[in-house]
């Protein structure tokens, strides 16, 4: 276990796995995004009660969805990298962050749009909408945070430290529906018994989630593979790369 | 080494916890003002604010609105099916208002206890299906009142 982990961990093995497994991932998210977007957009019927609009669903759901996966990956990294000190976990949390604030901003922008023509309003600062904000501000703090301190060492202990404390409010978003009233309707997939969503609607749904998390993974091995080369910049193995004309 | 690390998986536990428990302390010390609307049991009671704006979320009661002829001004009740409050609204309706229509309503209170309502947004539920299925489900269901009685 422990030299798996270490070998994992390893950055130069790291560079090299993730260069191998990325184009597949690659191809599997296009062809989850072309299914999942087909199915959604075209093949699904319209809903009882807002009629196209809804489809909005099928982008708006899945991001706000990674908006919290990717949060939670980045504590666990923070959590690992505070603890057992591995080097990778520095890399991976920081090539999550513009990802995860992305899809924060996406799943905003999503509701946003989504709530003019059907509740009537762009913005209200319900318990949902307000929480899903002060994410987007804990992804652009800890990217700020990582910016602003010029050793790199430093700049991570104190962001995985922010990336921690910050963890409290991915259960206060998933649960503000339940906890409060709030303008946002409750969960439809993650209630007790039985999700209410058609299942003509459901499987684009979970098709196109299934999408964004290979998305997601796929951009963060890309940019994780990035961040090795530029730290690992003067060590033996990059070098030869670069004289081998491999990168 | 291997103290230091038990020390390190000991101050990342501290970490979650305590802020767990601050932020659970001061969300339950927040409990009234993070809730977005009152309930019309709430408005009646008498525990939503006089004189101050404040919202009513609740369902729009079957057969209460009433449109006035040449104008925006519309008049419903909105009733959380134990209670109701009657509310006068003049404006743009969202496309989803309709009687039985779950709404937050923002306004005020005036002395009579009509709510003089400055924006309305309509609140929809978390089921998504065809019209088809809305159809059959609502069928049977009234299959089934009928039974009952």
């Amino acid at each position: 276990m422990w030299t798996w982990a270490h070998k994992f961990g390893s950055p130069g093995y790291f560079y090299a796995l993730a260069g191998k497994v990325n184009p597949w991932l690659t191809a599997l998210y296009i062809a989850l995004f072309a299914t999942g977007l087909y199915l959604g957009l075209v093949v699904a019927p319209t809903d009882y009660q807002q009629g196209d609009s809804y489809r909005i669903i099928f982008v708006h759901v899945p991001s706000a969805w990674m908006s919290m996966f990717v949060y939670v990956v980045m504590a666990v990294f923070a959590a690992i990298g505070l603890i057992w000190r591995l080097k990778l976990t520095a890399v991976l949390a920081k090539a999550s962050a513009p990802l995860g604030a992305s899809f924060t901003f996406l799943a905003l922008a999503t509701g946003s749009i989504w709530g003019k023509p059907m509740w009537g309003t762009w913005w209200v600062w319900d318990a949902r909408l307000t929480s899903e904000l002060i994410l987007l501000f804990l992804y652009l703090g800890f990217m700020a945070l990582q910016a602003a301190m010029p050793d790199r060492q430093t700049a991570w202990r104190a962001g995985a430290i922010l990336l921690l404390v910050g963890v409290v409010n991915i259960p206060i978003i998933h649960f503000s529906v339940d906890w409060w009233y709030t303008l946002h309707q409750p969960a439809t997939i993650t209630k007790l018994g039985a999700p209410s969503i058609h299942p003509s609607m459901l499987v684009p749904l979970l098709i196109m989630a299934v999408a964004f998390k290979v998305f997601y993974l796929s951009l963060l091995l890309s940019r994780a593979r990035a961040e090795i080369l530029h730290r690992e910049r003067r060590t033996r193995w990059v070098q030869e790369l670069a004289r081998s004309g491999q990168l | 080494m291997r103290a230091q690390r038990r020390n390190r998986l000991f101050m990342v536990i501290f970490i979650l916890i305590g802020i767990g428990i601050a932020t659970a302390l001061t969300l339950n010390a927040f409990r009234q003002n993070i809730l977005f609307f009152f309930t019309p049991t709430q408005v009646v009671a008498g525990e939503a604010p006089s004189g101050h704006p404040f919202r009513i979320g609740g369902l729009v009661a079957v057969d209460s609105v009433e449109r006035a002829a040449g104008s925006l001004k519309v008049h419903f009740d909105v009733t959380d099916t134990v209670n109701s409050v009657s509310v006068t609204y003049e404006g743009i309706l969202p496309d989803l208002f309709k009687e039985g229509q779950g709404i937050v309503t923002k306004g005020i209170l005036d002395g009579k206890g009509v709510f003089v309502a400055s924006e309305v947004l309509a609140k929809h539920d978390e089921n998504y299906m065809p019209p088809e299925a809305e159809h059959a489900l609502r069928a049977a269901q009234t299959l089934q009142n009928n039974s009952d009685k």
